[in-house]
């Protein structure tokens, strides 16, 4: 009821609203999300959460965000610097940012660029476990030419050197509220980390730690009509279903998060008409790792390692490209994801100018093609127990993945598809915290791989993927020797394809970097070292009557909450 | 009896001591890791740094140790500093068990989880008591008549149906269908007028009776089985046979001496109170005590859990120690010494 009357009277107020008038700060009253993975921190440095993320983009500001096409905004700057315009020396190893003028933070003082450089100072403090400190890799320095000027130097060449103070994983700090939060100390300041004091669009009023926030409007915002929303609350708690029927059954919430709901209880729920589903595609992808090692448990120690020597029958090439021949995407998607996936072949699906075509031959499931393929290679079924086998060995494949009903609908559609091609298939799912825990003890982590495929959905932060096509090069093959510690999931190893991304790291024009990423994304590919599934977005619902919601897969989903009105569809 | 009290409550300092000890090593053998729930695009060095900066570097005996400290001394100073408003011994920067999650002290966190759980799964428990001692007098006394049937049959009900389908059930019903209540807790909500007073009654009527109902069929079947134990006695005869009223003999002769039991099982039942109703408080997002155990134990918070799980220890150890005292009280035959 309580919220009913709040729609009421903010119906009335824009009912008397002069037409046409420009919002007024404040004037849409209350604001209700709700996101049922309740928010533990409001500092991102010491989370990485993406729930504490969006929570705390609604108080903390990065210098520059990117839009839902992937495009960079700038937020707390006029431009954003290039090397056509200057801001990115020559040679690549450092840019400068100038902030806009007279931005304030909530609490009425002026944002400096001493306050940029402290948030360098704070993540990459030692003993502070920032969960951010990618975004600073091979930063060297950060220094404050005068008061609206910073200028980030970096160790080597960065032809993308959009990492510091970009998207949602690293917002500018008030080095005034966290001057004694550094390093080891970062804990303790409890109250900076439960109230930040930001330059966005609202501020705390009250935190209860993985519970509900309290926000009210910036009155120091800097524009002065936005946000037009008075306060809102951060509800969170519940599982997505019940998230979902508070937005588009009982109308209680304007905003739910990460619908992940069986999609045909989600459709019947947005059939009753208060709201809608909205989804947004970044570079998720829900992918199968090919071990290309021994994992079996006679390897020993050198189990799931280069050393074990390669996978009994994963090592032939034949046996990967059936595997995934025999896979109908489209199924997945529509039994597992609905308006959160699409059917894709590539392990990087996005932006679109790094999207490769050349691998969509797996869009279409071919059971015929995957058998002759398999019966060419010698893999047959010699001694008629069902499962093909060659030289003694037997096409039985142990598949696992993390405990999610999805995934086990997924599995289960995979292991049918492939017992039409001779090949057994046990399932196996672990808890998600085991799973992608790196405990170096525990053989059951995605590291350890004690297994013959895995299941689970990587991405990249941002739109250069830069990095992450650096995690299939063979430095990054997990082991003893590195503490389990790599992203290698399949132990992949190629000159030719290491080489092209030191390559990548030298070059800049972006046609250049398109192409040579678009041949990794295919080495990958055509060498069936990863299965790619689903391309997945981000599904989100909201209330018919909460008008701006532009969800956005590349930054927080929270990116334009100060443009968000209330209104009638 | 006093002696017997005294003997008791020093039993259970190494009871509870131990106790701690294998919470501890129980959550430190769990194979869950505090970085598993971050997104993948967090890498492992990273992930290395952020456990360093957590503490899980350190040996365990070292941890267990840092543990005790902060717990049986840290943190009971901290609550005289709180409640006198004085700075005892090495308040400024003295060491609290603090989440990793949240990175603040989990006993702020439980304090402040404590009003919604004491509210809901109290009321429910205090309405449980309330329907089932009527429920299971009448009961026993019609034995086998409808009323006794019907009970029968609710109790069954209370008892089989898990809260996380009768909890949905009502939502459905009472929320989606006919919007009468909220489905969704609201903690924030200060009760100063009526209208707010009317507005938690209202968040609180379906939790509550999701729960009562568990309540309720427990305790009632107990008051039932007590009541029939004793209708059955040569002194129920005998007071018949000196001509007292039936209300007399039932509600007086019979009824207090089926209570003592039934006493003994509700304070038994009170330190589950406290450790909050985990599915229920997920269902309405409640969020109180078990819905912050249950966070703490899917994102490997194991300061959190590790503090939650023994004060529960301590209230179950404590009201046994209760039930067997209050035994003693209600039946005069009963004695320790």
């Amino acid at each position: 009821m309580k919220l009913k009357t709040l729609l009421l009277g903010a119906a009335a107020a824009v009912a008397m609203a002069p037409l046409a008038a420009q919002a007024e700060r404040g004037s849409d009253g209350q604001l209700n999300i709700i996101y049922w993975q309740a928010v533990s921190i409001l500092n991102p440095y010491l989370s990485g959460g993406s729930k504490d993320r969006d929570a705390s983009a609604l108080i903390i500001e990065p210098l520059v965000r990117y839009d839902p096409t992937g495009a960079m905004v700038p937020y707390l700057v006029d431009t954003i610097p290039t090397v056509a315009n200057g801001g990115i020396s020559e040679d690549l190893t450092s840019i400068t940012w100038t902030l806009s003028e007279g931005i304030l933070w909530s609490d009425g003082t002026a944002l400096t660029a001493a306050d940029v450089v402290f948030t360098a100072q704070y993540c990459m403090a030692e003993d502070g476990g920032c969960a951010s400190a990618t975004a600073f890799a091979d930063v060297e320095n950060v220094e404050a030419i005068d008061d609206r000027t910073v200028k980030v130097t970096f160790s080597k060449p960065k032809p993308f050197p959009y990492g510091p103070f970009v998207g949602n994983a690293s917002p500018i700090i008030q080095a005034a509220q966290f001057a004694d939060c550094l390093g080891a100390a970062a804990p303790n300041c409890t109250d900076a980390n439960f109230g930040p004091i930001g330059t966005g669009p609202f501020m705390v009023s009250e935190f209860r730690a993985n519970d509900t926030i309290s926000y009210v409007a910036n009155p120091n915002f800097r524009d002065s009509a936005k946000p037009a929303f008075a306060s809102v609350t951060f509800k969170g708690g519940g599982d997505a279903a019940a998230a979902a029927r508070a937005v588009l059954e009982t109308g209680e919430f304007d905003y739910a998060w990460n619908m992940q709901v069986d999609p045909e209880v989600l459709s019947n729920m947005e059939a009753a008409g208060k709201g809608r589903v909205v989804s947004a595609f970044g570079t998720m992808v829900e992918r199968m790792l090919v071990n290309l090692t021994d994992s079996t448990a006679a390897a020993g120690d050198a189990r799931s390692t280069p050393e074990a020597g390669g996978h009994p029958y994963l090592a032939d090439p034949a046996v990967r490209r059936a595997l995934s021949m025999a896979i109908d995407r489209a199924t997945l998607v529509e039994v597992g994801y609905g308006a959160a996936g699409k059917e894709t072949c590539n392990v990087v699906p996005a932006p679109a100018i790094y999207a490769s075509t050349a691998n969509d031959w797996c869009l279409t499931q071919d059971i015929a093609g995957a058998n002759a393929l398999l019966d060419s290679a010698g893999w047959v079924d010699s001694n008629g127990d069902g499962i093909r086998d060659k030289d003694g060995v037997e096409l039985s494949i142990l598949y696992q993945t993390s405990t999610n009903a999805v995934r086990q609908d997924t599995q289960a559609l995979v292991k049918q598809w492939w017992g039409e091609i001779g090949v057994e298939t046990e399932l196996r799912n672990i808890d998600a915290a085991v799973f992608f825990g790196s405990d170096p003890a525990s053989p059951d982590t995605y590291q350890k791989f004690y297994a013959d495929i895995e299941m689970y959905t990587n991405w990249f932060d941002g739109t250069d993927p830069e990095t992450y096509m650096n995690s299939w090069t063979c430095g990054q093959i997990p082991g003893p020797d590195n503490g389990w510690q790599g992203n290698n999931m399949p132990r992949y190893c190629n000159a030719d394809y290491d080489a092209l991304v030191v390559k990548l790291s030298s070059t800049s024009a972006l046609d250049e970097r398109a192409a040579i990423i678009q041949t990794l994304n295919n080495m990958l590919m055509e060498a069936g070292a990863i299965i790619p599934l689903v391309h997945r977005g981000a599904v989100s619902a909201h209330a018919n009557t909460l008008l701006g919601v532009d969800l956005n897969a590349w930054d927080s989903e929270m990116w334009n909450i100060a443009d968000w009105t209330r209104g009638d569809m | 009896m006093l002696n017997y009290t005294l003997r008791r409550l020093m039993f259970t300092v190494p009871v509870l001591l131990f106790i701690s000890f294998i919470i501890f090593i129980i959550l430190d053998m769990a194979p869950n890791d505090p970085t598993g729930n971050l997104p993948m695009t967090i890498p492992p060095d990273v992930r290395e740094k952020i456990r360093e900066s957590l503490g899980l570097g350190q040996p365990l005996p070292v941890r267990y140790f840092k543990w005790c400290v902060q717990f049986f001394i840290n943190e009971p100073l901290n609550i005289i500093d709180k409640m006198f408003d004085v700075c005892t011994w090495g308040c400024e920067d003295r060491l609290r068990v603090r989440s990793w999650a949240t990175r603040s002290p989990v006993v702020d966190l439980i304090v402040e989880r404590m009003p919604q759980t004491l509210w809901v799964v109290g009321m429910s428990y205090v309405v449980g008591i309330i329907l089932a001692v009527p429920i299971g007098v009448i009961s026993a006394y019609k034995q086998y008549s409808w009323f006794d049937q019907a009970g029968t049959f609710v109790s069954m009900v209370g008892f089989s149906v898990p809260s996380f389908f009768s909890g949905v059930l009502v939502i459905v019903i009472f929320s989606v269908q006919l919007g009468w209540f909220p489905s969704i807790y609201d903690t924030t909500l200060k009760v100063v007028d009526w209208d707010t007073f009317m507005m938690q009654i209202r968040q609180m009527v379906m939790p509550v009776m999701v729960l009562a109902l568990q309540t309720t069929a427990q305790i009632s079947r107990f008051m039932r089985a007590s009541m029939l134990d004793n209708l059955n006695m040569d002194y129920v005869r005998t007071a018949r046979a000196k001509g007292m009223k039936e209300t007399t003999v039932l509600l007086v002769h019979v009824l207090r001496n089926s209570l003592i039991p039934v006493v003994t099982v509700i304070a038994l039942g009170i330190p589950a109170i406290f450790g909050g109703a985990i599915i229920t408080e997920a269902v309405f997002k409640v969020n109180g005590i078990g819905q912050l155990l249950i966070i703490g134990i899917q994102g490997a918070d194991i300061p959190l859990v590790q503090t939650l799980t023994f004060i529960f220890a301590v209230l179950i150890v404590m009201f046994n120690l209760i039930a067997d005292i209050l035994y003693g009280i209600l039946d005069p035959r009963i004695r320790y010494d």
